[in-house]
């Protein structure tokens, strides 16, 4: 007797959801005997957890705080490893267009601009930043047929060193160099009131400002879906993602798609960046324990895995792992294992991951006799 | 004469150089045999905390428990990359994701960290540590002095690892087996070769090196337990693998480079010489570096000379090969 699996000729619809929900319950099986292991009561530290994370008051502006970056490096993960191209840099295209917004917003705010204005500029320009910086790995993997997904990720080093660089090693125009505190720490110089993102008050548990990003991130999902599910552009990249020779001879310019695909997953990193600097820190963070990290780029592309590249489901999920990040943050110290959060989060993934074995192949027990009618014939394809 | 900045710079290079030699030269394994992990960072953690732990434990003679120090940190890499192996070559998984799910599990946010403070590690110098074996009157010999004789027995022991990794890939049959399983899967499996039990085992022994490459840090580095505490070195090995072409020797080279590289904006602080953003140049140009050899390996037929393994990445099926 042999196990073995075989590709399935169709993905049922269901496995699609409960190989996700079984990770979470088998991770969290796992990490509680990994505490019980260790002397903890697994029972107290997962209430700690989820009162942290969703229940207690002001527990969900600090989740939504944490998810909307999330939000967007998993939709930019989502839309680039979908069609197969492998943008790990969102990380690096986050920092770039936290740079370009932070620059529009101190610009045009302090120029006395119309706050929606502003902010729309902000949008933009974070945007700009981002797919300038995906741009780099794209043309490299476009016309020079070079991997982007160990260029990226160098990127990503490069680009948080330019942003410690601008607070910390320079008198950048993003720095404060004026005032008591410029001196004593770098700090990058706070957005003008015209330039501050807005959140949106919902009246529920108290009051939840929901940020001005997690709105847009919505609307990236949506047009994401729409982009790729109804579009001929969406339609075409589809198909060079599945066989780049196929979409050659069916007349898809590649060298064009791999460059969008590329440029739209680098945007909404960049928006996420703006919406950094807009909606939550209102200056540049160049502090290299600061939003270097926090580790968004890669964190969306686990959050993008566990969506299974579907943008709302990218949505959902960045609101869960968000969830536990900011329960991560908040429990530091205070009588709570530090690093559950890490672990429980790898094995999620680990399981998720594992479990798409079974969503792409079923499995089947062989009986030895039969291993003989498996072996090819002579002269048969492999 | 010892003090001349170039001396320090290749002698510090080659301290600093050591945790990316020993990191390079395991993902080097795991990468010819056509394996990408991308959990070096986090497997180099792992390997740190828990060398950290085993000197804090053994009592008895400082030598016994160094080097009980440093196989515990290569069981506890290869146990980390045990995951990633099942993962990537048994079930199939995208190497990227898994590899990034690893340094996230074992990481500055994970399983690193709550070992740290479950054993209670933080803020304790350790017990015992690695030093320079030579006599002070031989380290002080111009040039050679600071360079060979001021290292520590880690440092020479990452040499003899180059040596037997580049022996063992270029000259043996089984290191001959593992360039084919990570060119050409199928062909290897043709000629009856074992390509899943090959990934297993070079990815787990891969595993080893970078947590030896963790132990480094607290043994011998900084020997002290800080979360995150080897600050990005993981990467720098990854990027190293390729800046060297796929060659152990080359990874040496390119090692104590990157190390001195890590040096130099101190150094040159410290001598009040300005080089325009020192920092920012000499953090970024082992990741620029490694862009443009990417860039030049990618270039037709380059990569098959230059030794990049073409079924990096790519997981083996033996139905579908």
């Amino acid at each position: 007797m042999r196990l073995t699996v075989e590709r399935r000729l169709e993905q049922p619809r269901w496995l699609g959801l409960v190989v996700p929900v079984v990770s979470v319950v088998f991770a969290l099986l796992v990490a509680a005997l990994v505490l019980l292991a260790t002397g903890h009561d697994p029972l107290s530290s997962y209430r700690q957890l989820f009162d942290a994370a969703f229940l207690s008051t002001g527990s969900i502006d600090q989740t939504l705080i944490a998810a909307t970056p999330l939000a967007f490096t998993g939709l930019a993960a989502a839309a680039a490893f979908r069609m197969r191209v492998f943008n790990i840099g969102a990380e690096g295209q986050l920092y770039l267009g936290a740079i370009v917004a932070a620059a529009a917003g101190l610009y045009l705010g302090g120029r006395g601009g119309a706050s929606p204005g502003v902010i729309a500029a902000m949008v933009v320009a974070g945007a700009g930043g981002g797919a300038a910086w995906a741009a780099i790995p794209g043309v490299l993997r476009a016309f020079f047929r070079t991997s982007e997904i160990l260029t990226s990720l160098m990127l990503n080093y490069v680009a948080g060193y330019l942003l410690t660089y601008l607070i910390f090693q320079s008198e950048s125009y993003w720095r404060q160099t004026t005032g008591f505190n410029a001196k004593v720490f770098p700090t990058g110089k706070p957005l003008p009131s015209n330039a501050v993102w807005p959140p949106w008050l919902l009246h529920a548990q108290g009051g939840i400002d929901l940020p001005l990003g997690a709105g847009i991130a919505l609307l990236a999902a949506l047009a994401l879906w729409v982009l790729y599910r109804r579009t001929r552009f969406g339609f075409e990249v589809q198909v060079l993602g599945d066989s780049e020779g196929a979409a050659r001879y069916a007349g898809v310019r590649t060298r064009r798609k791999i460059l969008a695909v590329m440029a739209i997953s680098g945007a909404l990193a960049g928006i996420g960046g703006a919406s950094q600097v807009g909606d939550f820190a209102h200056a540049l963070d160049g502090d290299p324990n600061g939003l270097q990290k926090q580790g968004y780029g890669y964190s969306g592309i686990v959050v993008a895995a566990l969506g299974r590249y579907n943008p709302f489901a990218v949505l959902l999920i960045a609101f869960l792992i968000g969830g536990l990040d900011n329960a991560g943050n908040t429990l530091q110290g205070a009588n709570f294992p530090s690093g559950l959060v890490g672990v429980i989060q790898g094995i999620i993934l680990f399981s998720a991951l594992g479990g798409e074995l079974l969503v792409r192949h079923r499995p089947r027990v062989v009986r030895r006799a039969s291993v003989a009618e498996a072996t090819p014939l002579p002269g048969a394809v492999q | 004469m010892n003090n001349a900045l170039l001396v320090v710079l290749i002698a510090s290079g080659v301290a600093y150089g050591t945790p990316l030699l020993y990191g390079a030269l395991g993902e080097l394994l795991a990468e010819r045999s056509g394996v990408l992990n991308l959990g070096v960072e986090g497997m180099m953690l792992v390997g740190a905390v828990m060398a950290f732990w085993t000197v804090q434990k053994v009592t008895g003679s400082s030598a016994l428990a160094l080097v009980l120090g440093v196989l515990v940190a290569a069981f506890s890499g290869a146990v980390m990359a045990a995951i990633h192996a099942f993962l990537v070559v048994t079930l199939r998984a995208s190497q990227i994701v898994s590899g990034l799910a690893l340094t996230i599990f074992a990481g500055a946010v994970g399983l690193s960290s709550y070992l740290g403070s479950d054993l209670n590690l933080a803020d304790k110098p350790a017990a015992h540590t690695f030093h320079a074996i030579f006599p002070a009157s031989m380290q002080g010999w111009p040039i050679v002095g600071p360079i060979v004789f001021g290292q520590n027995p880690l440092v020479y022991a990452s040499w003899v690892c180059v040596i037997a990794v580049g022996y063992y890939l270029a000259r043996t049959r089984p290191g001959l087996s593992v360039r084919a399983v990570g060119e050409s899967p199928g062909a290897a499996d043709a000629m009856g070769i074992d390509v899943v039990k090959y990934r297993y085992v070079h990815t787990i022994v891969g595993g080893a090196f970078a947590g030896v490459a963790g132990s480094t840090f607290t043994l011998a580095l900084t020997p002290q337990w800080v979360n995150g505490i080897t600050g990005g070195a993981g990467w720098i090995a990854i990027a190293l693998v390729i800046f060297a072409f796929w060659r152990a020797e080359l990874c040496l080279v390119g090692a104590y480079f990157f190390g001195a590289l890590q040096a130099l904006a101190p150094e040159l602080q410290a001598r009040n010489i300005s080089l325009g953003p020192t920092e920012l140049w000499t953090n970024s140009t082992p990741y620029v570096a490694t862009v443009v050899v990417l860039v030049l390996v990618s270039w037709r037929g380059a990569a098959r000379r230059l030794g990049a393994p073409a079924s990096l990445g790519v997981p083996y099926v033996r139905e579908e090969g």
